[in-house]
């Protein structure tokens, strides 16, 4: 092979002695990849002193084989040519520092998700498995040894969502010791938890065993709660967050507060609550969500407060007994440190008026899961009794599952909890209302958790009808005397395959599990990556699941996808585990992939200072000339790609590397264009 | 070049969307066309036009640039101002009488395996049928020489049947 033109020659160290390793990985690279040949290749090439290829190079063996070479043959840099860097590059820059080589050395070829995964033409894959590897060898050549950075870890640590997630998380790490801040959209803390009646399938109140813990949380030294409040910004990197918290105006003093409730009583405005009761029953234009509200203040909403829309009321001031109202609050910018952040926003629930001929919204008997846990609550609007708009028990109930999951229209994916939740509400009609019939309409019954099954059979057994079919429409329009005044659900019946038409007297939408409206915002404002519905993506699905691709950011719960409560308060518990990890351990090495400017060549035009999305760059003015604050640069080379006087480098990903990786990668079609001209 | 002309593609990759999707691809078994060659670049706003042109006059047909999509970067807005310089560059290729089809900009997220593998796919069919780009006659001229770029052949003579022997 000859050497090219161009940036890389005349500073190439022609001393330089690299081993080419290519792994089989057992058939998945050999069996489309020819490595022998490759081998033979590379083997000739110059700079390498040695080619190797080996079944398993991640293997202790494969690493001792490396590490044997770099000490006998001298080897200056290593080629590994094997799987995604993400998978194993620390495993062999691990190898390189045991052997004495500086482990940024090290150059992976990815030749098996890129190359022989990717295809099924074996002279193609051989021939890109050769360029893959040339253009890490002429890149490796130009790498220089780099040190990790090693960053101390704050304590502190940010949780972003109270509900049980949240709240979880806050706890195990407060109890370890270490301090939290909660932050907490709506004026009280424990999320979708709380609006529940009964948990399945151990039908244990759900109030019973949340509220206690929501106790703890607004009791702990550890924690300080910071309810009513969103993030506005995050900057900085793990171990060092920097965190602005915008304090909603509550126009509620909490130093004076007690939380005794007249300011409740006395306020004449009511207001139908959208949020708690899901429009099924009213609260005040000051209040708590609910009674047992963690913290303890009401708040005022500011739209419906007579007051702030007249000008005229202050019944809640005129009646608070510490003088506590402050109709002039206004919002508060608190700013703090943390060294990790759990993000824990939740889900929203589907949207049921989105499919129209289900009726809600439309059909007075139509409502929601969550209107019918409200209802059934016995802290709810109706005293936990199941009635019509008519203020009668219903006679006959419909559920129907699946209601905006596993549709194609909708959302794709299954929302995980309705089946189960949906077999609960059946057992919990039947409690209340023992003589009505109730009829469940699914596709499948998906009851994979534990006790589950045995919940559905429980349900079954007390008699409930089990429909299966996707429900087609919910009318009012009768064709029947049997029908008349009633709600109709046709449905065809998978099992009878026939049309059906069940009359009823109220229909309940199991509606799914949903992203929050605004999680591709809160994305954005952690640097987080969603998934096509929107939910965040995990750095691993299985192997880490609670890590983001963000350092030091994690997420737990229904934010991540749909889950139940369990699940949701096991990754609650394991994200605390592993900030508590990070903390334990103190400090957190960081890879070296930062920008620097070269004083000598910046000629002070500013155009990085703008560019750069972490405000990492400053313009000296004294000096006429920008430098990179290292501790803020993340490595994206933004700065490095727009600077026209090529003053400044990204260390890892400098320009001459990058030049020689083109060079390299395209070796062959390079000598065929030299032959043809 | 032969009559079994095979279009080179140097496919940009940002380490944090683009190339997980392109390991996802692979790792799902996606068979694509494997004319794409990955370089991984932390952003695709690290990607200068310098890099581009240098694939260009290293013989590759086609240069594809894959980041995260608009809003999901992982340096926030990086992919931005990799599809500002992308919209001038393009520009400038095609002054240099490249066809703007040979620089192309995908968005694929970490999770889109099959949106990355089905650009790779489109843009080697769409190479494929452009014909080999050489450089030496499109930019810089019959004799490969700098000098003599004003004689340059137009953009359409690169379109010649990729059988013509150079």
């Amino acid at each position: 092979m000859q050497r090219y033109d161009g940036v890389a020659e005349e500073e190439t160290i022609m001393s330089e002695r690299v081993g080419v390793y290519i792994c089989h990985c057992g058939t998945n690279i050999a069996g489309m990849v020819d490595v022998a040949e490759v081998t033979r290749w590379a083997g000739e090439l110059p700079d390498v002193a040695i080619a190797r290829d080996y079944k398993f190079m991640c293997s202790s063996l494969g690493q001792d084989l490396i590490e044997k070479d770099i000490k006998e043959l001298g080897l200056t840099r290593v080629v590994v040519a094997a799987c995604s860097p993400h998978m194993h590059e620390k495993t062999f820059r691990g190898a390189a520092q045991r052997a004495g080589l500086n482990p940024f050395l090290v150059e992976m070829a990815n030749i098996r998700e890129l190359d022989a995964w990717a295809t099924d033409d074996k002279g193609a894959a051989t021939q890109k498995a050769k360029a893959l590897i040339n253009g890490a060898i002429q890149r490796v050549l130009l790498h220089e040894p780099l040190e990790m950075i090693t960053v101390t870890i704050n304590p502190n640590t940010l949780i972003v969502g109270g509900g049980i997630a949240g709240i979880t998380a806050a706890l195990e790490l407060a109890n370890a010791g270490y301090h939290v801040y909660l932050v907490e959209r709506e004026p009280s803390i424990g999320g979708h938890m709380a609006q529940l009646d009964k948990t399945f399938p151990t039908l244990d109140c759900a109030a019973c065993i949340l509220t206690p813990r929501m106790v703890d949380v607004g009791q702990h030294p550890n924690i300080t709660l910071l309810a009513y409040s969103e993030v506005e910004a995050v900057e900085g990197y793990v171990g060092n967050f920097t965190v602005t918290v915008r304090k909603k105006a509550s126009y509620v003093n909490e130093e004076l507060c007690t939380g005794c409730g007249i300011c409740e009583e006395k306020c004449p405005k009511k207001v139908v609550d959208q949020v708690f009761e899901a429009g099924i029953g009213t609260r005040k234009a000051i209040y708590r969500p609910f009674p047992q509200a963690v913290p303890k203040y009401p708040v005022i909403d500011r739209e419906n407060c007579i007051y702030f829309q007249k000008g005229k009321c202050k019944a809640c001031q005129i009646f608070c007994p510490t003088n506590a109202i402050d109709f002039e609050q206004q919002d508060k910018i608190i700013q703090f440190e943390v060294g990790n952040i759990i993000v824990a926003t939740g889900y929203d629930p589907f949207d049921a008026t989105r499919i129209p001929h289900y009726g809600f919204g439309r059909l007075p008997n139509v409502i929601t899961s969550v209107q019918f846990e409200r209802m059934v609550n016995a802290s709810g609007p109706t005293g936990g009794r199941i009635v019509m708009k008519d203020g009668n028990p219903p006679k006959s109930v419909g559920i129907i599952h699946c209601v905006g999951s596993r549709d194609e229209n909708y959302n794709e994916y299954c929302s995980r909890v309705c089946c189960m939740y949906s077999l609960k509400f059946a057992h919990l009609v039947r409690e209340r209302l023992p003589d009505a019939e109730v009829y469940n309409f699914y596709i499948d019954i998906r009851a994979s958790g534990k006790r589950y099954e045995e919940f559905y059979h429980r349900v079954m057994m007390e008699g409930t009808n089990m429909i299966r079919g996707r429900v087609a429409e919910v009318t009012d329009v009768a064709r029947t005397a049997d029908e008349e005044g009633k709600l109709i659900i046709q449905v065809y019946d998978t099992l009878f395959g026939e049309q059906r038409r069940i009359p009823v007297d109220m229909v309940i939408l199991s509606v799914g599990v949903q992203p929050r409206k605004d999680a591709r915002q809160v994305a954005q404002l952690f640097g987080l990556g969603c998934d096509f519905a929107g939910f965040f993506t995990e750095r691993h699905p299985k192997l880490d699941p609670l890590l983001t691709m963000v350092e030091g950011i994690y997420i737990a719960g229904a934010c991540q996808g749909p889950m139940a409560i369990p699940e949701t308060v096991a990754q609650g518990a394991g994200a605390a585990a592993r900030v508590a990890g990070m903390i334990g351990r103190g400090t957190v090495v960081m890879e070296p992939i930062k920008a620097f400017i070269d004083p000598e060549k910046c000629s002070g035009c500013r155009i990085c200072n703008n560019l750069c999305p972490y405000k990492a760059i400053v313009y000296h003015e004294d000096r006429k000339i920008s430098e990179v604050i290292s501790a803020l640069c993340q490595g994206c080379g933004t700065c490095v790609a727009a600077c026209p006087s090529a003053a400044i480098t990204g260390a890892h990903f400098t320009h001459r590397q990058l030049m020689a990786q083109v060079e390299g990668i395209l070796w062959d079609v390079r000598q065929a264009m030299e032959v043809s001209v | 070049m032969s009559a079994t002309y095979e279009p080179v593609i140097v496919g940009f990759l940002c380490n944090w969307c683009s190339y997980r999707a392109a390991d996802l691809a692979g790792t799902a078994r996606l068979h694509y066309a494997p004319n794409m060659r990955p370089i991984r670049v932390m952003c695709s706003g690290r990607v200068e036009p310098d890099l581009v042109l240098k694939a260009f006059r290293e013989g590759a047909d086609g240069v594809l640039i894959a980041g995260c999509h608009p809003g999901e970067c992982h340096y926030i807005e990086g992919n931005l101002k990799a599809l500002r310089r992308y919209v001038l560059l393009k520009r400038l290729i095609r002054q240099l009488g490249i066809e703007p089809e040979r620089l192309q900009l995908v968005w694929a997220s970490a999770s889109e395996g099959t949106v990355l593998a089905e650009a790779v796919n489109r843009m080697t069919e769409q190479l494929r049928a452009l014909g080999p780009l050489r450089w030496r006659q499109t930019v810089l001229g019959g004799d490969g020489h700098p000098a003599a770029a004003a004689g340059a052949p137009k953009a359409e003579a690169v379109a010649t049947p990729m059988t013509e022997e150079a």
